[in-house]
């Protein structure tokens, strides 16, 4: 895999906004090319070369390329946004939208990720070494169509709002999450490490959480149904299953209702 | 002779009461007298009888004084620092006509700006619920005419919307509630023993930010499955008690406010009252409205929604399109991530609304407020450019909270010289004009706009 090397040379005044930073825009550019992709701060757009010192040469194709971020970009949004393919590293932390509508590749981000990271993703991997804010894997305002498939990974923690309006794909939090978790969801897997302040599956339809810490407020609209062993991200679990969310409508197939699972892992 | 004007409309709260009558001077510049208002509208026509308002923008001095400047200058300064920064954030619009929300669109889009008003830190999360689940609303009237059971969800109109509830919600006599009160059941959802509280059958003194649980169990409820014996701090009997109350109405009308909109989980909170409001229908009708707080915070949700496609937190700075995104396009956000580097205040105190830290980071850059009156972000301000009062001394549209516009009419002449909104901000759109060297574009009925002498010459 041909890498590229984007070595940050100044803060941004305001957050850059750097959609151009995946695989899909690199690929078959010279490096010269590369630094004369357009950013913005604001209202005024600059050159990526302004910003980043940009050493290699990338692939023939998003996925012969891989790009390293040598540094932190915690003032720069969008990265790998709508990637296809290929590999990008954020050696420290990223900004907003990191991964947003994602359909292939890695990106894996060293640090910490802000909001909206994997947001109406459709594909491929995210990988968060530290914490994420609020709306991972999230649907964009307005949309009912959230993650679609993919995975995203978060090693820390994250705030509120994951997976929401979430149709497939899994997010893994191997830490404490906020408040809401697959609210409005309709599918996909989400799985929590450590504890949930609440509202985990609210107005929730089908797909599936297992919380292997606990819920301070299990919602009203779940009801426990029965006692299962599952293996969950590699290892086997006793889990108290509980089905709902019963005040939201529910599809039917062949005459029952089908209801989303929540698995918290039952007390020793 | 003083001459009482009828039909006025208050500029205070979003219930916008349009059957005020003024009296006033025969001069046709001072407030006598006003009827039918509420305490706070009473004192907002009074107010405007006020020697001390001010007549002339102030610009802050090197040694922190402000000095009175002409507003050419002041314009001329406004337009050069929009054209200046590389985002600017233009805020408020809390009070002032819908003529100058829509004319601050021209300039927003001009400089690239960022458009929010004040229901970022109000009703914004109602908007993001109604985009992801529809708003079965209703007007003010049908609700006066028709409910028979109101439910006031963490809103105390006792105290923020003085007469909403004897125009409107609780104690009128309506076409099918013709007994009033004695007809309404009331119930009321606030974790604080509020004077909306106090007129309550049912009072739900829930646990605090528990908002979104108590919703999911009147659901489960309403579809017949069973509920945990205590939801939220509410006992389940009382809840099922509700719940038959709201099933064996005929209108059941659901006011919520910022109770809802600003505890954990904010629009879920709207989202979820949304969707109950959707399982009422299947048993009775029922309709369900967010407790707006001032008297045109309406107003730009509708005139940037035409306009721009969104309602509030409208990015402009792409040049090719408008971006909305709370969360990363909020005022506060913009602010306590530095993502800004000019603000402007328009009709509102985000001096005194906003957490201190932000105003912290917004007063690292140049600060402009727009307002009438001296206020907490006017004596922070780099500039403060007065402007007259919507409502009082200016007439225009406004839109109630059931977004129902309504002509407000000025009842008083202006301070001489002093502009509009929309003539500030027509004004600073033509400096911009004139400094971009381009071509302002008009819509056909700005053709033969005036402005102030003072402010052109």
């Amino acid at each position: 895999m041909a890498k590229v090397i984007l070595t940050p040379k100044k803060v941004p005044e305001l957050m850059l906004e750097a959609p151009c930073i995946t695989t899909d825009a690199f690929a078959k550019k010279t490096p010269a090319q590369i630094a004369d992709l357009e950013v913005r701060e604001g209202k005024i757009p600059f050159k990526l070369g302004e910003y980043f010192e940009i050493v290699g040469n990338p692939g023939e194709s998003a996925a012969e390329t891989e790009i390293e971020i040598a540094g932190d970009c915690s003032r720069v949004k969008y990265i790998g946004t709508k990637m296809t393919a290929g590999l990008i590293t954020v050696k420290g932390n990223a900004d907003m939208y990191t991964g947003g509508w994602m359909k292939g590749g890695k990106i894996h981000i060293v640090g910490d990720v802000h909001s909206f990271c994997g947001i109406a993703m459709e594909g491929g991997d995210i990988l968060v070494d530290g914490n994420a804010q609020n709306h991972v894997g999230c649907a964009y305002r307005g949309d009912w169509r959230g993650m679609r498939g993919g995975t995203i990974r978060i090693r820390g923690s994250a705030g509120n709002d994951i997976g929401t309006f979430m149709l497939g794909g899994t997010i893994i939090i191997e830490k404490e999450v906020f408040i809401h978790v697959s609210t409005h969801a309709e599918g996909g897997t989400v799985i929590i490490k450590g504890n949930v302040t609440g509202r985990v599956g609210g107005q929730m339809v089908k797909g599936d959480i297992y919380v292997l810490g606990k819920i301070q407020h299990i919602l009203p609209g779940f009801t426990k149904v029965d006692q299962v062993r599952k293996e969950v991200d590699g290892q086997t679990f006793t889990l108290d299953h509980y089905i709902g969310d019963l005040g939201e409508r529910h599809p039917k197939s062949k005459g029952k209702e089908i209801f989303a699972n929540l698995y918290v892992r039952a007390a020793a | 002779m003083p001459k009482l004007i009828t039909q006025v409309g208050c500029p205070y709260c979003g219930s916008s009461c349009d059957d005020l009558e003024v009296l006033v001077s025969d001069d046709n510049k001072t407030v006598l007298e006003v009827r039918n208002a509420c305490i706070i509208g009473n004192n907002i026509f009074l107010h405007a009888n006020d020697p001390t308002r001010p007549k002339l923008p102030r610009m802050r001095q090197p040694d922190g004084s402000m000095k009175e400047i002409s507003y050419k200058e002041a314009i001329d300064w406004t337009a050069k620092t929009l054209i200046a920064a590389k985002k600017p954030l233009i805020y408020g619009f809390g009070s002032t006509n819908c003529e100058g929300m829509s004319a601050v669109g021209r300039v927003a889009e001009k400089a690239g700006a960022v458009l929010d008003n004040c229901a970022s830190i109000c009703h914004g999360p109602s908007f993001l619920a109604i985009f992801d689940n529809g708003y079965p609303s209703c007007t003010l009237g049908e609700a006066k005419n028709r409910a028979d059971c109101v439910v006031f969800w963490g809103c105390n109109p006792m105290h923020a919307h003085p007469r909403h509830t004897s125009r409107y919600s609780l104690f009128p006599r309506g076409f099918f509630t013709q007994k009033g009160q004695m007809q309404r059941k009331v119930i009321c959802v606030d974790p604080r023993e509020t004077d909306t509280a106090k007129l309550a059958d049912v009072h739900f003194m829930l646990d605090q930010g528990h908002d979104y649980d108590l919703f999911d169990a009147f659901r489960t409820v309403l579809r017949g499955h069973d509920i945990p014996d205590i939801v939220a701090g509410i006992k389940r009997e009382k809840i099922v008690e509700a719940i038959e109350i709201m099933k064996k109405s005929r209108f059941v009308m659901i006011f919520f406010g910022m109770g809802c909109t600003h505890t954990d989980g904010r629009n879920h909170n709207v989202d979820i009252a949304i969707s109950l409001t959707r399982d009422l229908n299947t048993h009775t009708k029922a309709s369900i409205m967010a407790m707006r707080g001032h008297y045109n915070i309406a107003g730009p949700g509708q005139v940037w929604s035409w306009q721009f496609g969104f309602p509030y937190c409208i990015d402009l700075s792409k040049g090719t399109h408008a971006h909305m995104n709370p969360g990363e396009t909020s005022s506060i956000d913009l602010a306590m991530r530095d993502e800004i580097d000019c603000f402007v205040n328009v009709g509102t105190d985000a001096g005194a609304h906003f957490p201190i830290e932000a105003v912290k980071h917004l007063k690292k850059h140049p600060f402009i407020t727009i307002d009438p009156n001296f206020c907490m972000a006017s004596e922070i301000s780099d500039l403060h450019i007065p402007v007259r009062i919507a409502g009082v001394d200016e007439p225009g549209v406004v839109y109630r909270m059931d977004n129902v516009p309504i002509q407000f009419k000025a009842v008083i002449d202006g301070l001489p010289g002093v502009p509009s909104d929309e003539e500030l901000f027509d004004m600073v759109y033509e400096r911009m004009c004139e400094l971009t060297q381009t071509e302002p574009v008009w819509l056909a009925a700005k053709a033969h706009r005036k402005y102030p002498s003072s402010a052109v010459n």
